[in-house]
């Protein structure tokens, strides 16, 4: 299927209006990609006449193309380190600066379909050094889509090959036909909500911990500055940003002091206060 | 990093060869347990094994048990690879040794994904 300069421009322009997401003209081949299923589904004959109804259909038809350009495959503990570095060194950090604290507040932004948040809740479920802890995981993202998916907690056997340890596919899932239910214990650890991070938040509680991995990638500089203040704003003084393997701070945002651990970076928060900070404490 | 790849179909085995040399392991192949018990015990050590679980003359379950027996071979990582996709036989598989189970079929990125997760590939080693 084939995309005209004009259908790449609409789709360009609409996808950045709607959530903030830079698609040059390298890209091409990723909105013929996501939207060749989409074109099928509605039993048209290309992505010209897919764009038009798009166009004539007003928002709701616009916005299944914005979900079809802002929804990324994912797997469970992807990077691997990320996780390694949360249960080994930011947890014990927590412990440390705050002897009294019995709680973790994790942020999991653009969370697609899910896996990140559920890794999350099940390694953090069997971390022992939390036992007694009170954990709430939200995860939030722009594609009412994939959060109707999450909150199903339901995976296809492909999904749950893509980097689930075996030992805890039997310890948190079920077979439920052809596809895995997680266990409602784990997602009941997890809450889901729609946000749009290229938009001022809603209001937020504090967080400990905030996952922002391979996302700011797909923003231009000043969306990523805007971003970066946004989260400062909602984590507690000290707390941590896990940002993904290509991304950083440098240079974007100063206000982050860089740890390095392992193979991964892990970004703290200065503890300034924030003018326009939306953050509740 | 060396890999064996225990599977009766010479397909599987081609596919296998091909994603694992990708990620620059040597490959070694075998068509049944017995086959690669007997490679083992030849002296070829691999850091992975990839085992089918329905093999004609040794299953892979008994393969798995057998190396687990023998203290020599406790270096090598046992992956099961296999089409059996029921909770109870994933459990089957870990409790007999296994360290970890892919079911198929997998994508490439899944074979990634697993060999990055026992610490065997880096992540992005294929690109």
């Amino acid at each position: 299927m084939s995309l005209s300069a004009s259908d790449f421009d609409f789709v360009r322009q609409l996808v950045y209006r709607e959530s903030a997401i830079v698609l040059d003209r390298s890209k091409e081949y990723l909105v013929e990609a996501r939207l060749a299923p989409l074109v099928r589904q509605a039993g048209l004959a290309g992505i010209g006449e897919y764009v038009s109804a798009a166009q004539r259909g007003g928002r709701p038809a616009q916005m299944k193309i914005v979900e079809a350009l802002t929804t990324n495959e994912t797997s469970w503990y992807r990077d691997s380190e990320p996780f390694q570095a949360l249960t080994k060194t930011v947890v014990p950090l927590i412990r440390a600066e705050h002897p009294e604290q019995r709680s973790l507040r994790i942020w999991s932004a653009a969370c697609s379909s899910g896996q990140e948040p559920y890794s999350l809740a099940m390694l953090l479920s069997e971390e022992a050094g939390l036992r007694g802890w009170q954990t709430e995981i939200h995860a939030t993202d722009i594609s009412e889509e994939m959060l109707t998916k999450s909150r199903s907690g339901r995976y296809t056997q492909l999904e749950v090959n893509r980097g689930l340890p075996a030992p805890m596919l039997v310890r948190h899932f079920t077979r439920a036909g052809a596809e895995w239910q997680l266990s409602e214990a784990v997602r009941r650890l997890v809450t889901f909500r729609h946000l749009n991070l290229a938009t001022a938040f809603p209001p937020m509680p504090a967080f400990d911990v905030v996952f922002l991995r391979n996302v700011l990638i797909y923003f231009d500089m000043q969306t990523r500055r805007d971003i970066l203040k946004r989260v400062r704003g909602v984590l507690k003084p000290g707390g941590c940003l896990f940002l993904g393997s290509a991304e950083t701070t440098i240079g974007v945002d100063d206000g982050w002091e860089r740890l390095v651990v392992g193979r991964t970076s892990v970004h703290r928060a200065r503890a300034v206060a924030l003018a326009g900070s939306n953050g509740t404490r | 990093m060396r890999a064996m790849v225990i599977d009766d179909s010479r397909a599987m085995r081609l596919i296998l060869r091909r994603i694992l040399s990708q990620l620059d392991f040597e490959v070694t192949e075998a068509g049944d347990g017995a086959q690669a018990l007997e490679s083992l015990n030849g002296g070829y050590v691999p850091d992975i094994a990839l085992v089918d679980w329905n093999m004609p003359v040794m299953d892979g379950l008994t393969f798995i048990t057998e190396v687990r027996k023998r203290p020599e071979l406790r270096g090598i990582t046992l992956m099961m690879v296999t089409t059996e996709s029921e909770h109870d036989q994933v459990v089957r598989a870990l409790a007999a040794g296994a360290h970890e189970y892919l079911m198929k079929p997998f994508t490439p990125d899944a074979i990634e994904d697993k060999l990055v997760l026992l610490g065997l590939a880096r992540t992005g080693a294929s690109a």
